[in-house]
């Protein structure tokens, strides 16, 4: 413990600034009409990409998928971005996504786990070898204390959610990390499935939340209203948040 | 055999011929002679146990040419000073009563006080709370009593504190071995010149002392709670910083005095959270505010996680002081207002949204109870 706090004290670190990592990760499963077998009724892949289909392997080194024990060499290491795998199966299981970032980002992995879905919800009629059944989630990686090695390397990169520091803040000259980036671009703007991706837009929800908070509060001010009137009190004034008493 | 017999009986469930033999053989052999068979039936229909050492097998004393007789016959014990003369009985061997100082001489031990001469009172001891008559007093009551110092103090004429004679007392053994010692190396490793007494912590530990011991059951009450707060809270830290932060020094000792307690435990949390520690009487608000506090915290010590990780705990936090019933309301709330219970889209500002709207509904359901 006193050799790791001894590492821990040489990286500085910025305190209350946290950088944000949007992804999106899960499958995307295409029946194999006529080519399908018993065994093999499916073609999938599962990937973890940039929520924006920006390049995240400024971020991540590798992603390890650990697949079903009936799958041959079930631990998939792969080494550079795009972050997907493909396989061909019959059955749907849940897939362990490990994500490894750069030494000068974090030296634990952070899991994830997705389950494949290969069967739509609906019955709908024949299945097409088409149209994909797609499964995404979205998530943000949150590194809370981030180095200033790290900071200033990925400073300016779209993959990354990166706060603004205060004026003169002085930060190292950013080393730029290896990376085995030989086979082109690490980007998904362009991938094969993209028009498959699904979109993520946080004004939908935003606004769905805010209406419900809406909602809540004006019950909440009637029922003080009510209280105080039953208890003889003046009614209160609005309060500005909802939890000033219980 | 008896092992035998033993284990003959209970088999009877499972017979095989050889027991079966054996049995009709021992059934008539047992009926005893001398005491009832119903009486002997009420010891289980078995033989009683005899022990398989037969007391002829034990070894016998030789037997001793010597001639034993008791006597009753005086004596004296050395540690008296009056040569009183006792009697008690005495084992004698062949006419010859025992040799040697009564047996219970060597427990009369004593303490051995220091005695100073004068010379070495004016050179090396004088004190000017103490008079030479007063020393003198002291030493000859420590030497009397054993340097019980309750019964000094008691005896003590003017009226001196035990810590007061204390300190005199071993002030001057200090002094005079360090006085008497040919270089001071030699004297350096006794305990009276390593650690000497000392008046004022001495004081204050026994005033501690009889604090705690006067202590009534409510202040017992109050201080179980307090430290058992601290330590949940030092453990949840200690939990989510294992491995990563060197530990932070959290002195966990709470004073005894009632007035200083809640101060020295704020003290001593570690600055950088400001978790308020709640009292006894806590509002449940204050509570939640406290485990969003430690939760958020906590996750600052991760060096990565989730954003829907981070809402969980948040949410979890939030709850922690509603039952069950009480969050499957939430949950429907949010149902009915057409919220999804985890968002599909966890952004920054959509979790903190999604966070304060669970809170609001908490509140509106906690005034819907009223």
């Amino acid at each position: 413990m006193i050799a790791r706090s001894r590492y821990s004290i040489a990286i500085k670190r910025l305190k209350d600034v946290e950088i944000c990592v949007p992804i999106v990760y899960g499958t995307m499963a295409f029946h194999l009409g006529r080519k399908a077998s018993e065994s093999q009724s499916h073609r999938w892949t599962v990937y973890v990409r940039g929520a924006t289909n920006e390049d995240i392997g400024v971020v991540i080194k590798r992603v390890v998928f650990q697949l079903h024990p009936s799958f041959n060499n079930p631990t998939r290491v792969v080494e550079s971005p795009p972050f997907e795998l493909q396989e061909c199966g019959w059955g749907e299981f849940e897939i362990a996504i490990s994500l490894f970032f750069h030494s000068d980002v974090c030296d634990k992995p952070l899991d994830l786990y997705h389950h494949l879905k290969l069967y739509p919800e609906a019955e709908s009629g024949p299945k097409s070898t088409k149209k994909p059944v797609v499964m995404e989630s979205y998530n943000e990686i949150v590194f809370p204390e981030p180095a200033e090695g790290f900071f200033a390397r990925v400073l300016n990169h779209p993959a990354v959610v990166v706060p603004r520091l205060p004026a003169g803040f002085v930060l190292p000259t950013p080393v730029p990390i290896d990376s085995v980036h030989g086979k082109g671009r690490g980007d998904t703007k362009n991938h094969p499935l993209s028009h498959w991706f699904m979109n993520f837009s946080e004004a939908d929800e935003l606004l769905k939340i805010a209406s419900a908070r809406q909602q809540v509060q004006a019950h909440i001010i009637k029922l003080r209203r009510e209280l105080n009137m039953m208890n003889g009190l003046p009614p209160p004034p609005n309060p500005a948040s909802g939890h000033d008493y219980a | 055999m008896d092992a035998k017999d033993i284990l003959g009986i209970p088999k009877t469930q499972l017979p095989t011929t050889q027991e079966k033999k054996s049995r009709p053989q021992k059934e008539p052999q047992r009926k005893p002679d001398g005491i009832s068979r119903e009486v002997y039936a009420l010891t289980g229909g078995l033989a009683p146990l005899m022990p398989s050492i037969d007391v002829s097998q034990l070894k016998k004393r030789p037997p001793s040419d010597e001639k034993i007789t008791w006597q009753w016959l005086p004596f004296t014990n050395s540690a008296r000073k009056d040569n009183l003369q006792l009697y008690h009985w005495v084992r004698v061997v062949n006419g010859v009563p025992p040799t040697g100082d009564y047996s219970f001489a060597k427990y009369n031990k004593s303490v051995d006080v220091v005695k100073y001469t004068d010379e070495e009172y004016e050179k090396y001891l004088t004190d000017p709370m103490w008079t030479k008559e007063e020393t003198d007093q002291l030493f000859e009551l420590c030497e009397r009593f054993d340097l019980r110092f309750i019964v000094i103090a008691d005896r003590f004429p003017s009226s001196r504190t035990v810590e007061e004679l204390k300190d005199r007392y071993y002030g001057v053994s200090r002094a005079i071995l360090i006085a008497r010692a040919p270089s001071p190396t030699d004297v350096s490793g006794h305990p009276l010149v390593k650690d000497p007494y000392n008046v004022s912590q001495e004081v204050e530990r026994k005033r501690a002392l009889s604090m705690v011991l006067s202590q009534t059951k409510h202040q017992e009450r109050k201080d179980a709670e307090v430290l058992a707060e601290a330590k949940r809270i030092t453990d949840s830290r200690m939990a989510s910083r294992a491995a990563e932060e060197p530990e932070m020094p959290v002195a966990s000792h709470v004073g005894s005095e009632s007035a200083d307690r809640a101060v020295v435990l704020g003290d001593t949390v570690s600055p950088s959270s400001n978790i308020q520690l709640p009292s006894a009487t806590v509002v449940p608000s204050t509570s939640i505010i406290a485990d969003s506090a430690s939760t958020l915290a906590s996750l600052r010590m991760l060096r990565v996680y989730l954003r829907t990780y981070a809402l969980e705990q948040m949410v979890q936090a939030a709850s922690s002081s509603a039952g069950l019933r009480t969050i499957k309301r939430v949950e429907q709330a949010l149902q009915e207002l057409g919220v999804n219970l985890k968002p599909k889209v966890p952004t920054k500002a959509v979790c903190a949204e999604h966070l304060e709207l669970r809170k609001e509904i908490l509140t509106l359901l906690n005034l819907q109870k009223q």
